[in-house]
């Protein structure tokens, strides 16, 4: 199953969201560059809400992703309660 | 008391509710004359409803968010400026690579916001619309973005000064614009499978993200932020770029052979196009994240990779230039660099042959053809300049019709051979640079027979400023070509060693350590 | 097909012959010789004689290389469109059939470069 990635930028709300999406997928590796923080997961990457504003100690809307996303690859998936990615159907 | 629960709508709802229904079926003039150029390519479209859109941003939250990077932007521009962070960069050279940012990739933002309003009105679906509205704005900010980021540099450095003028004219400056032109110029399908899906999805990853992350390696960041924030954007693009794609192969079988004869050709020009970054992260990074060969290796050829094998449930395969690419990859910035350095008397920033540890660095990365093909020639330029001799070529190159990149890549099959192509249409000869280039051309010979290119240009003499007189006693042809792009020779070309900009950062650099 | 386009249109040629003053373009390479980056253009008029191309325009173009002074010019081949070709010196470059915007390459057997590299 090939991959899918998103990348952020490294700043104090993506500590927060890439510590969620470790925590709710247990396959994905995290690679820290310049800058910038990629995760790769294979075949599937969820980033759920709640797990993000357990983390983060608010109120946290996945639209917010924007502000900080710099890529990512694979079909989208997006409710107000989860984010995701993959190559499935 | 009973309580009415008033149950908020889910976004899928919400983004359902902003998109569909906007739309009518037109009375006083029919269909296909209120929207005339989304049926000339012969993409079948049976129902518009179907357009999925994997981001579903409001304009509410889009205006939130948009506005939210803005400041985060702008604070982090004003902060590097009021702290005259370009003297923190690594090294002034690495500032060359901005000048070729701002006068080759910022003037194609603002082309893509046009082309986007443009295309946004031609679709008959009002998904499509929306996406294309959104992202045309999204353009014109990158564009206004990376002036405002690169006006600091403008002050202190040359080169920065002229982009726009420049970008209609400068001889290498042709290959960004009509890359552009050619997309803009074709019907809306292609547009959005050219920019959207083969740029967007699957190239630019490759300038937005391992370059930029080496700007932040090398003290950047100011094109760190707005390379990053631009991306941010470009993810929201992707996703609009695979739509496109899984909906034209959804509506109709009848467009499978179109969508994959533009996917191959629009990967290839983005291929050529990009030519230009593998130098910048190869040659024009004084500190390296990673080789281009390595940033190709995990953003094309696994990333897309994954892309392609998911799109096989289409009937698409992968574009016709992948095992070429995977040959390219390991000349291609080398062959770049070496052009702009024996060109770089014609060259609007400054160029530089790699010291010794850069060229160890090269040869570690490159172990199968660095040392073979690359570095005796760049070792044998450093010891004539040494001696005086600095080698530029005199002679103007021969050029790629389709691409417009000096002739220069060599054969798939043996990097000692340039690669010659070429098609004889209505009685004139036309060189392609490859076979990429060559289909290109013989898919629609009509559209690039019309190619401006700069070196047949200078020769016919429409590359003078008025006035000029090329048959005046002791006419320097290169001095007023210069002159018309409005490069000062001197000052904005030639070698980094000795220029303005190297002897201006040694200088400031120091008074930052200390009051003298 | 030539056009996609909403209605059918003709391009303007803008490199054609009447556009260059009474020259022709010609463009040159030197096979396994990449350190020049690419085959040159020039623009010539078609009367001008195959040797002066030669004798007074390449050394102007190639000099620089170690390997031109040991071009022997009888030993070179010659190549018109990818396909081995003779031209004769004495004559024009229209009298060897050379049209506008031909190219032709020259291979200079033993020389191959900077240490060998083929630049």
């Amino acid at each position: 199953m090939s991959n899918v990635f998103i990348i952020f930028q490294t700043n104090e709300d993506t500590r927060n969201i890439v510590e969620a999406i470790l925590q709710d997928n247990d396959a994905a590796s995290v690679n820290e560059q310049p800058a910038m923080v990629r995760i790769d997961s294979p075949g599937m990457l969820r980033i759920r809400r709640e797990t993000v504003e357990d983390k983060m100690g608010r109120d946290f809307d996945l639209q917010e992703l924007h502000v900080n996303l710099i890529s990512l690859s694979g079909n989208i998936n997006e409710t107000d309660d989860e984010f995701s990615l993959s190559w499935k159907h | 008391m009973d309580m009415k629960v008033k149950q908020k709508l889910g976004l899928k709802e919400r983004y359902a509710l902003m998109t569909r229904g906007l739309d009518w079926q037109t009375t006083y003039q029919p269909m296909d004359a209120v929207f005339p150029y989304d049926k000339f390519e012969g993409i079948k479209i049976h129902d518009w409803d179907k357009w999925e859109d994997p981001f579903r941003l409001t304009m509410e939250a889009y205006w939130k968010y948009q506005a939210e990077k803005e400041r985060k932007l702008y604070a982090i521009i004003d902060a590097f400026n009021q702290n005259n962070g370009h003297l923190g960069v690594t090294d002034a050279r690495y500032i060359n690579a901005l000048k070729i940012f701002i006068t080759a990739v910022t003037p194609l933002e603002y082309m893509a916001h046009r082309a986007y309003s443009h295309v946004g009105r031609q679709f008959r679906g009002a998904g499509a619309r929306v996406a294309c509205q959104m992202q045309a704005i999204d353009e014109l900010r990158h564009f206004q973005t990376q002036i405002h980021s690169m006006s600091n540099y403008n002050k202190h450095y040359n080169g920065f000064h002229d982009y726009r003028h420049m970008n209609d004219r400068v001889w290498y400056l042709s290959v960004p614009k009509s890359f552009g032109e050619d997309a803009f110029t074709a019907g809306p399908f292609e547009f959005l499978t050219s920019i959207s899906f083969s740029f967007e999805y699957v190239l630019t990853n490759l300038l937005f993200v391992p370059f930029i992350s080496g700007a932040a390696y090398n003290g950047d960041m100011a094109a760190t932020t707005f390379g990053f924030s631009a991306q941010s954007d470009e993810a929201r693009h992707m996703t609009l770029g695979l739509e496109i794609i899984k909906f034209m192969l959804e509506q109709d079988p009848d467009n499978l052979p179109i969508v994959q004869r533009w996917i191959d050709k629009w990967t290839w020009r983005g291929i050529r196009l990009l030519s230009i970054v593998a130098m910048m992260m190869d040659y024009m990074l004084p500190k390296r994240v990673m080789s281009w060969k390595e940033s190709w290796e995990l953003y094309f050829e696994e990333s897309v990779g994954a892309l392609f094998k998911d799109l096989a449930r289409y009937g698409i395969t992968v574009p016709a230039c992948w095992a070429q690419t995977k040959i390219e990859k390991e000349h291609v910035s080398h062959q770049t660099w070496a052009t702009f350095y024996q060109y770089g008397a014609a060259a609007g920033f400054h160029t530089w042959l790699p010291g010794k540890e850069e060229l160890d660095w090269l040869s570690e990365k490159y172990p199968d053809t660095f040392d073979q093909y690359y570095r005796p020639r760049l070792e044998y330029w450093a010891e004539q300049a040494a001696e005086g001799k600095r080698f530029y070529s005199k002679t103007l190159p021969m050029l790629c019709q389709v691409c417009q990149i000096p002739m220069f890549f060599t054969e798939p099959d043996d990097p000692t051979k340039i690669c010659y192509r070429e098609t004889d249409y209505n009685g004139d000869k036309y060189h392609t640079c490859s076979d990429g280039c060559k289909h290109v051309f013989d898919n629609e010979p009509e559209k690039y027979v019309q190619a401006w290119l700069p070196v047949q240009q200078i020769y016919q003499g429409n590359c003078f400023n008025p006035g000029v007189d090329p048959t005046a006693e002791g006419f320097d042809p290169l001095a007023a070509v210069l002159d018309y792009y409005h490069i000062v020779s001197g000052r904005d070309n030639l070698d980094f060693d000795g220029s303005e900009d190297q002897k201006n950062f040694d200088v400031w650099r120091q008074t930052a350590k200390n009051n003298t | 097909m030539t056009v996609i386009a909403i209605k059918p249109y003709v391009g303007e040629v803008r490199d054609r012959v009447e556009n260059f003053h009474g020259n022709q373009l010609l463009f040159i390479g030197w096979e396994d010789h990449l350190f020049f980056a690419s085959p040159y253009a020039f623009p010539f008029p078609p009367a001008m004689r195959f040797g002066d191309v030669l004798e007074q325009v390449l050394p102007g173009t190639y000099g620089v290389h170690p390997d031109w002074s040991k071009v022997d010019w009888d030993q070179a081949q010659w190549f018109k469109s990818g396909q081995p070709w003779v031209p004769d010196v004495n004559k024009s470059l229209a009298e060897n059939g050379l049209k506008h915007k031909d190219v032709i390459r020259f291979r200079t057997p033993g020389l191959t470069g900077i240490k060998g590299s083929f630049s």
